[in-house]
């Protein structure tokens, strides 16, 4: 018996979080096509929006005083909500599914596997699914002649940032979730944020409150971070947009932790 | 059982279990020695599960003294895990994946390496006769199946104990037996099994020693053999009347039996002799429509210590 501490070392929650990130690339390997429709989705936006109706728009004058085509002005914005409704896809849904009825966890739960890491993993792998579309929208931006800054490349990490921030917020919310009806209260939320963000019109269209009540919203505070970056308009206030996220991200994640262990260890 | 040359596997002392008010767990003792195989039987609510549960380090001890591998769950559950096989009451298996597939994530998660992992998956499937379904997906298999394979995935860390919650519930009798089987090798490797059940056939097949659980509580402690001779008689004097003929004057049976336990359908009488207090009950012109004489079993333990069947 006392030797029984030699065969199994000490252990780190959160270590093991790659294993779930394991399983479900062993799932999506049958089922890769949901990973190409993650990349299509904001392609086609910005056709669409970008081009259809940036061709109506005409140019864009930004606060430089300099001015850019409604399809360079947009894609960032297009980025930023479409890394937004990964997340929030990911971590919802799906996570129910697993939660409430394949009950996934449970059956890691009774191996040397945390709710941590439970937690880790699925946000990780959100953010993993997240970085791939980031990457095949920048592809696809410089195809089509968007690319304006050098320091879009730091958008990349910009969308991880984003979608953790909303994947964490969003698994969260999701271990309230009792039934599939109340997904759409996620809705009621995610809808209005993907519209009225700033995402498609500069934000100074709002007057007074509003602008501010916009501007502390989370998906503003992503695509003002992503724009600054793809537009080179870069000040300080983007320490500020990486702050709010992360800090979004990170509170998201500690509930998330706590709501799996009153959920699955009763 | 358990010496102190061989400390116990578990060991639980004024454990309990509650979930707000309600106690599901009520203060038990008892200890699991190395490479037995212990059972848990009682009806359904009687607490195996939250018990089960507790030991595997999913569900946070309310109160006393739980050690398993001489470990404390609340501190080092992910060791105690490490070293365990659990066989869930509801199946939990990956429906995402394939029947092999399940195994090899699952000996992911203990930390083996992929080889590792497929070699064992391998092996395990032949252990269960599920070779033959190694790329199948999981949800088109039988009842019996998706348990063997539930079996076979608590089996992939080579655990030195093993929980099976109602491993039979819910199986033909056929699917029930290979599983019998299965469980009996796994004991004569050595593997110690904690198993709970409502049938007490199970009981008699599979365990060493088992309690007697009812209503949260431990009521009785023993092998199969001594809770019999304890609780019951020899042999019980089984008899069933036609509706109406039921004797209504239970004194007619005064003498026969050591006890009587007069149940809606049938009466049943203990008495190490059966066969003698049929006679002595004929001669007194007890006529019931069917007869029968049989050894006493688990089932006659539980409604001696609770009044109740164990399956209503
Ligand atoms: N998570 C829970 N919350 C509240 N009550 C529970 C919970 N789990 C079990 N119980 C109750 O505890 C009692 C014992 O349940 P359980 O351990 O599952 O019994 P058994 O496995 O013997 O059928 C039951 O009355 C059950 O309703
Ligand atoms: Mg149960």
């Amino acid at each position: 018996m006392t030797s029984l501490s030699t065969i199994a070392p000490a252990y780190q929650p959160g270590t093991r979080a790659a294993r779930l990130i394991e399983r479900n690339v062993m799932v999506y390997r049958r089922t890769w096509i949901m990973l190409v429709s993650g990349f299509f989705e904001p392609v086609f936006y910005l056709l669409a929006i970008g081009f259809g109706i940036g061709g109506l728009v005409g140019p864009i004058l930004l606060p430089s005083g300099e001015h850019v085509s409604y399809a360079v002005f947009v894609a960032p914005g297009l980025l930023a909500s479409s890394a937004m409704n990964g997340a929030i896809y990911d971590s919802t849904f799906n996570i129910f599914f697993k939660l409430r009825y394949a009950k996934t966890y449970d059956a890691m739960l009774s191996t040397p596997m945390a709710v941590t890491d439970v937690a880790v993993g699925e946000i990780a792998w959100a953010l993993i699914r997240g970085t791939m579309y980031a990457v095949g929208f920048l592809v696809a931006m410089a195809f089509l002649g968007l690319i304006k800054s050098p320091l879009i490349v730091f958008a990349i990490p910009g969308a991880m940032l984003i979608g953790f921030a909303f994947a964490a917020v969003g698994m969260a919310a999701t271990t309230w979730v009792r039934r599939w009806t109340d997904f759409d209260w996620i809705f009621v939320v995610t809808l209005p944020l993907f519209l009225f963000s700033a995402t498609f019109y500069p934000i100074t269209v709002y007057p007074e409150p509003l602008r501010t009540f916009v501007s502390l919203t989370p998906l503003t505070q992503g695509v003002e971070l992503l724009r600054s970056l793809a537009l080179g308009t870069v000040g300080p206030d983007i320490l500020v947009h990486i702050a709010y996220l992360l800090v979004m991200g990170l509170v998201g994640l500690v509930v998330v932790d706590r709501r799996l262990a009153r959920l699955l260890l009763k | 059982m358990a010496t102190s040359s061989e400390p116990a596997l578990i060991h639980a002392r004024g454990l309990t279990k509650r979930f707000g008010a309600f106690t599901a767990v009520d203060a038990v003792d008892f200890d699991v020695a190395p490479g037995e195989s212990f059972g848990f039987l009682g009806p359904n609510g009687a607490g195996k599960t939250s018990t089960v549960r507790m030991i595997g380090c999913v569900s946070p001890v309310t109160e006393g003294v739980l050690t398993v591998l001489g470990l404390d769950p609340a501190a080092d559950s992910s060791r105690i895990k490490s070293r365990i096989g659990v066989v869930p009451q509801q199946d939990t298996l990956d429906m995402e994946l394939t029947v092999r597939e399940n195994l090899v994530i699952y000996g992911r998660y203990f930390d083996l390496s992929r080889r590792e992992a497929g070699r064992r998956a391998d092996e395990l499937l032949e252990f269960v006769q599920l070779g033959e379904r190694a790329k199948s997906q999981v949800e088109p298999l039988s009842g019996g199946m998706k348990r063997r394979l539930t079996i076979a995935r608590s089996l992939i860390n080579e655990p030195s104990l093993l929980l099976l919650d109602e491993p039979t519930t819910g199986l033909d009798p056929q699917a029930r037996h290979l599983l019998w089987d299965r469980l009996y090798r796994l004991k004569q490797r050595g593997v110690t099994l904690v198993l709970t059940t409502h049938f007490m056939d199970e009981a008699e097949q599979l365990c060493d020693r088992l309690v007697v659980m009812d209503k949260a509580k431990i009521v009785a402690v023993g092998s199969p053999r001594e809770l019999i001779e304890q609780y019951s008689t020899r042999e019980v004097l089984e008899l069933r009347f036609p509706a109406d003929a039921a004797p209504t004057d239970g004194s007619i049976f005064d003498g026969v039996a050591s006890r009587v336990e007069q149940l809606p359908d049938r009466v049943l009488l203990y008495a190490d002799d059966g066969e003698a207090a049929a006679v002595v009950l004929h001669e007194r012109g007890v006529r019931p429509e069917t007869s029968l004489v049989r050894r006493s079993s688990l089932e006659d333990v539980f409604l001696r210590l609770t009044g109740r069947s164990l399956i209503e």
